[in-house]
């Protein structure tokens, strides 16, 4: 067996997410002592306070010495990452990760892991995850990483386990312990002998170490992963008992709302409580710029809000939906700028052809159905419990300490599995607002936001403008690239294809709107932009789109493999009936590889008194390798829901906003896909057994704008910008 | 506030509401029914699906006045009394034994509208193609993107209700 080649750490795989956005912001709100403190420092204004922990620091990617947001590269993780894994008296295995589940399913395929390495039925596992006094520390459940990195962790943890209770078995029956082996939840003597790890583990105290080399399974070994395993809590699902943090009751629990500006970056002017006040059971809280009302029902806290009059002052000036993109090229970020490679990059000799062309992203809405919650509760010492549903129970839990100005260690947060996330739940502005209240009722307070909150005051996907200049020489092969993005991010700004000379850079910018992470990052729209451009070249060069991506793909058989796969499948480059049209895109990011095929018809460009699109998406075939495959049916899942979700962004999400307002914050008006939006999709799955496994929650959706936007290009010139849209 | 009785899964419940109060902010804070989800307030979601008189309504835009006596029954009351399982003495309804079946979600927190949907669409549709799937629950949301698996879902539990009548567990 070869533990180096099943054990390391991906090469190839990131340390970190190269952004970190929503880390980079300054606290919402300074609470009245800090504000006046602030003040005295600053003379009013503006306040901006950086990341004061180096955790954070690190995890921005902004710590000393870094040159701005997205250049933060290579930044180790810390070494406090760890798990648990404990086996009682019983036998019964509990297994402690600081990890959240969100809808990915780890809490399933982490426990595949555990029950494979340590021989154990699955059934006898219990996951107890994100829970900041019960697990060990962890960043936070983002970038694809608990599979290449938890999973491993945890399956040296369990080996390690099984190999010490084959010690315990051989000290205990006097027999040499490569007679013995683990099967089962028992270890197995030669000579018929059984002992159920309860047994061997009833009134010990035992506690080790994992070995450098742990014995591990290879995944041609494996028997529990790489199995279609259900989820291991899926009944509490579909019977609707699983409790959501909006579904938390506490003794004595008492409702909140907060009471939100009239436009981004609004400050508190005036306030008149006194309806509020005199409805029962109403407390106002008013704490600088903070504003909320907590009552003893949900529906006397909405009202009490309601009943509230605050007038706000809102900076005017605010750039809109329209006017953001040229407002990236005129306010970088940070005092490093580089010039656009665009600008910069010198075409080689031999270049005959050039190729510009500049793509708008707007900002999106990550729109999870379970909005942002919390419950907090202050115990009579001081000591603060929050309930809440984030991808980071740890950094909420260092900026509640923070707003709050207590010890880490006086401040538990708890995230029950949660109603998903997508990127967008790093932050704690929710936790820190319930507290606020509950400290003030000295009872327990839940806050729910309503969607509308949701949609204003949660932060988005970068939107962003992404500039390509590329040269052909006379052969049609493409010598120069030079590429540029201004905000929307680094995730997937390198071309994968073989070009000599190819500068990319990513620009940071001011955003006049909240943003941070999302599902793939900006590998989403890095893609659209580099992939149509391909597609534009190869049209304007009169090639076949798929074989111009392949004279460039020399180097890379895991994308040859994959783009391969779908143009077999989807009948490339032949559509399926006249008047249609296919399209095609490929793309690398955070170790996975994907192509995806698209066929699309054309459709009327009006429909119900509404401007539709014009074309038609007909069917969807997409080819995703990420290594060696941990739960095919979980995978799978995850592949054809991240196309589902990438054709909202593809098709017809963007935030509308002006004046420091969202003018589009309902999910009326801001469409999410629908189930008569999804077309037909036929996943194909390749497992590379030789190599470890990727994260998969993300990367399978980057190449399927691109895919559509090249198919419709068949019925007609498409905007340079998402979502895609026939001019 | 006004006095209303509801007939909430079988039992006559008592409530002090305002006539325009949501059905489902009493279901889940009066009732603590929370398997009926908040998703939007706008009924563009489906998270808070519930039967009232076995069709499909949005609890979240239904006015608790407006409910009169038609009998409320929300994903608590799915599953009946029967065989036991590890997880309970309780008998899942085909809808919802099927979605276990195929796994169709993620984060799950759709699954309840989503069900309480597809139950309502076949009483009345008892065998929906998958177009009219897509029709009828066009209006319930699943962000994880799972709809392919809840039209395989529901095609499912349909065929086996159509073929095992009984499975449907009686008058719900």
């Amino acid at each position: 067996m070869n533990a180096e080649r099943t054990n390391p750490e991906p090469a190839n795989l990131e340390p970190l997410e190269p952004e970190r956005y929503e880390l980079s912001e300054p606290r919402r709100y300074v609470f009245e002592l800090e504000r006046r403190e602030f003040m005295r420092l600053f003379g009013g204004g503006l306040v901006v306070i950086a990341a004061a922990s180096d955790l954070l620091a690190q995890e921005s990617g902004r710590g000393a010495g870094q040159g701005g947001r997205g250049q933060g590269r290579g930044q180790a993780a810390p070494p406090e990452i760890s798990a648990w894994v404990h086996i009682d008296e019983k036998g019964n295995v509990r297994v402690a990760t600081g990890k959240v589940e969100i809808g990915q399913n780890i809490r399933t395929s982490l426990a595949q892991t555990v029950a494979d390495e340590l021989r154990v039925p699955i059934a006898t596992i219990t996951m107890v995850m994100a829970d900041t006094d019960t697990t060990p520390f962890d960043m936070g459940t983002f970038g694809s990483l608990t599979t290449p990195r938890m999973a491993p962790q945890l399956a040296r943890a369990a080996a390690a386990a099984r190999e010490m209770l084959i010690d315990r078995a051989a000290d205990q029956w006097k027999v040499d312990r490569a007679s013995l082996s683990a099967r089962d939840g028992k270890i197995v003597a030669k000579d018929g002998r059984t002992a159920p790890y309860g047994d061997l583990t009833k009134g010990q105290a035992i506690a080790g170490t994992i070995p450098a080399n742990p014995s591990l399974d290879t995944p041609e070994q494996w028997q529990v992963r790489g199995k279609p395993i259900k989820k291991v809590d899926g009944r509490d699902f579909v019977t609707g008992r699983h409790e959501y943090t909006p579904d938390i009751k506490r003794p004595g629990l008492v409702y909140g709302r907060v009471i939100r500006p009239d436009g981004f970056g609004g400050t508190l002017v005036s306030v008149d409580d006194a309806k509020a006040k005199a409805m029962a059971g109403v407390t106002v809280v008013r704490d600088g710029d903070f504003l909320g009302v907590v009552a003893p029902t949900e529906r006397a806290a909405a009202r009490a809000a309601s009943a509230v009059q605050a007038s706000w002052n809102v900076p005017a000036g605010q750039p809109s939906s329209e006017t953001v993109f040229d407002y990236f090229k005129k306010n970088p970020e940070g005092a490093r700028q580089s010039a656009p490679a665009v600008d910069t990059i010198q075409m080689p000799a031999g270049v005959v052809r050039t190729f510009e062309a500049s793509y708008r992203i707007p900002y999106i809405a990550h729109t999870p159905l379970e909005p942002r919650t919390a419950v907090a509760e202050w115990s009579p010492d001081g000591k603060l419990t929050v309930w809440t549903g984030t991808q980071r129970p740890f950094g909420v839990r260092s900026e509640l300490a923070e707003a709050f100005r207590m010890p880490e260690d006086r401040v538990r947060v708890i995230v029950p599995d949660m109603g998903s996330g997508y990127g967008g739940k790093h932050t704690g502005e929710c936790a820190i607002e319930t507290a606020r209240l509950a400290k003030a009722a000295g009872t327990p307070v839940k806050v729910v936001w309503t969607r509308a909150e949701e949609f204003e005051w949660a932060y988005f996907r970068p939107a962003g403008v992404i500039d390509i200049k590329s040269g052909v020489d006379a052969s049609g092969r493409i010598v120069a690239w030079a590429f540029d993005n201004w905000n929307s991010g680094a995730s997937g700004l390198q071309s994968p294809y073989d070009i000599a000379l190819k500068p990319a850079v990513f620009h940071p910018t001011k955003t006049p709107l909240r943003q941070g992470s999302y599902r793939a990052l900006a590998a989403t729209a890095n893609h659209y932009a580099r992939e149509m451009h391909m597609d534009d070249m190869a049209r304007a060069l009169g090639v076949d789109p798929l074989e111009f991506r392949m004279t460039h793909l020399e180097s890379d058989p895991r994308m040859r493999a994959v783009l391969t796969a779908v143009a077999q499948k989807i009948g490339w480059p032949k559509p399926s009936a006249a008047g249609r049209s296919l399209g095609i895109a490929c793309g690398t990011e955070k170790a996975g590889w994907v192509a995806t095929a698209v066929e699309v018809s054309p459709a009327p460009r009006a429909v119900e008194g509404k401007q539709a699109g014009g074309f038609k998406v007909e069917r969807i075939v997409i080819a995703f390798e990420c290594g060696a495959i941990v739960n095919p049916d979980g995978l799978k899942n995850q592949v054809e829901g991240s196309i589902v979700q990438g054709l909202g962004g593809a098709l017809f999400e963007a935030i509308s906003f002006k004046d420091g307002r969202v003018l589009n914050g309902s999910m009326e008006q801001y469409r999410v896909p629908r189930f008569r939006d999804v077309p037909p999709i036929e996943t194909i799955l390749l497992d590379r057994k030789d190599i470890p496994s990727a994260g998969a929650g993300e990367s399978s959706l980057i190449a399927l704008a691109p895919a559509i936007g090249s198919a419709v290009r068949g019925l007609g010139p498409v905007a340079r910008e998402l979502p895609v849209r026939l001019l | 506030m006004a006095r209303y009785v509801l007939r909430v899964n079988g039992k006559d419940r008592e409530i002090d509401a305002e006539p325009g109060d949501s059905l489902l902010s009493v279901l889940r804070y009066d009732f603590g029914l929370t398997g009926s989800r908040y998703g939007c307030g706008e009924g563009q979601c489906g998270a808070c699906t519930v039967l009232l008189d076995g069709a499909g309504a949005r609890s979240c835009v239904t006015r608790v006045g407006t409910v009169g006596t038609k009998a409320i029954t929300t994903i608590e009351a799915l599953a009946t009394a029967g065989s036991s399982d590890a997880a309970g003495p309780v008998k899942l309804h085909p809808v919802q034994q099927a979605f276990l079946d195929v796994e169709a979600f993620q984060c799950g927190y759709c699954t309840s509208g989503m069900i309480m949907a597809a139950v309502g669409m076949l009483k009345t549709n008892p065998n929906p193609s998958e177009q009219d799937i897509a029709r009828m629950m066009d209006r319930n949301v699943c962000r994880c993107g799972t709809n392919l698996r809840i039209v395989q879902a529901i095609r499912l539990a349909a065929e086996r209700m159509r073929t095992t009548p009984t499975a449907a567990g009686g008058a719900r």
